[in-house]
């Protein structure tokens, strides 16, 4: 038996890796992919909450945030598609029109 | 050790290894296969906790669909190793501390949880997906009908966004 709290620090260590991603890579594919790492590391908590519990919602929710993340992944690649036409680029710092 | 930690310590360093080759690679298919072998070592991790029906959604969707989309996206930019610059040393040196931070506050608040301490997680009864189903059309069914929607109106958006300009 694998106690709760194991998935969860693995949660916490995934979802901190995610953010190490987001912060520190340059690529906007490759940001937008640490995203989903981070929604992936929630993903398993809620199911670890949800067996400990021994209550189905949890995967309910899980099915949810999935179905949300897919519909983020066709948009957000819609844009990602429209930018690096329009700049000719990837990196996130070249498209810096709203800055001052 | 029973066999059930030892599946989930290499299934957890196989995700943890993952993510870090996602982090370390600097071209982007190459993150989009580590983050593939995410998914699927926590499919199994689904698995191990007897979700059998959120393991098949995970490989399907997100092993299957989303990734399978990320990567047509860097084929079809023709998308090449990121450029390091100033700002990306500067996101490091802020952006690390601050993760560690987020991690360690994290660790503390499930270390001091007052989750009761089970002998840990029942293997799945198989009836798992069964009463999944019957709480997603009885109970959860106007977000279900919602999503529907929402994917709706996420196909429109993404087929406006990427189309091409007429002349």
């Amino acid at each position: 038996m694998v106690p709760t709290s194991y998935y969860l620090i693995l949660s916490a260590v995934l979802f901190g890796l995610g953010v190490v991603a987001f912060v520190f890579k340059r690529n906007v594919i490759t940001i937008f992919m640490s995203i989903e790492l981070m929604l992936n590391a929630v993903n398993l908590a809620f199911v670890a909450f949800s067996q400990a519990r021994h209550q189905s919602d949890g995967q309910v929710f899980v099915l949810f945030v999935i179905v949300v993340a897919a519909a983020e992944a066709a948009v957000g690649l819609g844009i990602i598609i429209l930018t690096a036409r329009n700049r000719q680029s990837l990196n996130v710092e070249r498209v810096d029109l709203l800055k001052l | 050790m029973t066999p059930q930690l030892a599946i989930f310590f290499v299934l957890a360093a196989i995700a943890v290894l993952g993510a870090l080759s996602l982090i370390l690679q600097r071209h982007p298919i190459h993150s989009a296969l580590s983050l593939i072998v995410v998914m699927i070592a926590l499919a199994g991790l689904y698995l191990l906790m007897g979700s059998e029906f959120v393991a098949a959604v995970q490989i399907i969707v997100y092993g299957g669909a989303i990734m399978v989309l990320f990567v047509f996206v860097i084929m079809l930019l023709n998308a090449g190793a990121e450029e390091r610059t100033n700002v990306s040393k500067l996101a490091g040196v802020a952006g690390i501390p601050l993760a560690v931070a987020l991690l360690g506050f994290l660790a503390a608040a499930i270390a001091r949880s007052n989750e009761p301490a089970q002998a840990g997680l029942q293997s799945g009864t198989l009836a798992n997906t069964k009463e999944i189903s019957m709480m997603l059309f009885k109970d959860f069914v106007y977000p279900f009908e919602l999503t529907s929607f929402l994917i709706l109106v996420a196909i429109l958006g993404a087929i406006v966004l990427a189309q091409r300009e007429k002349s």
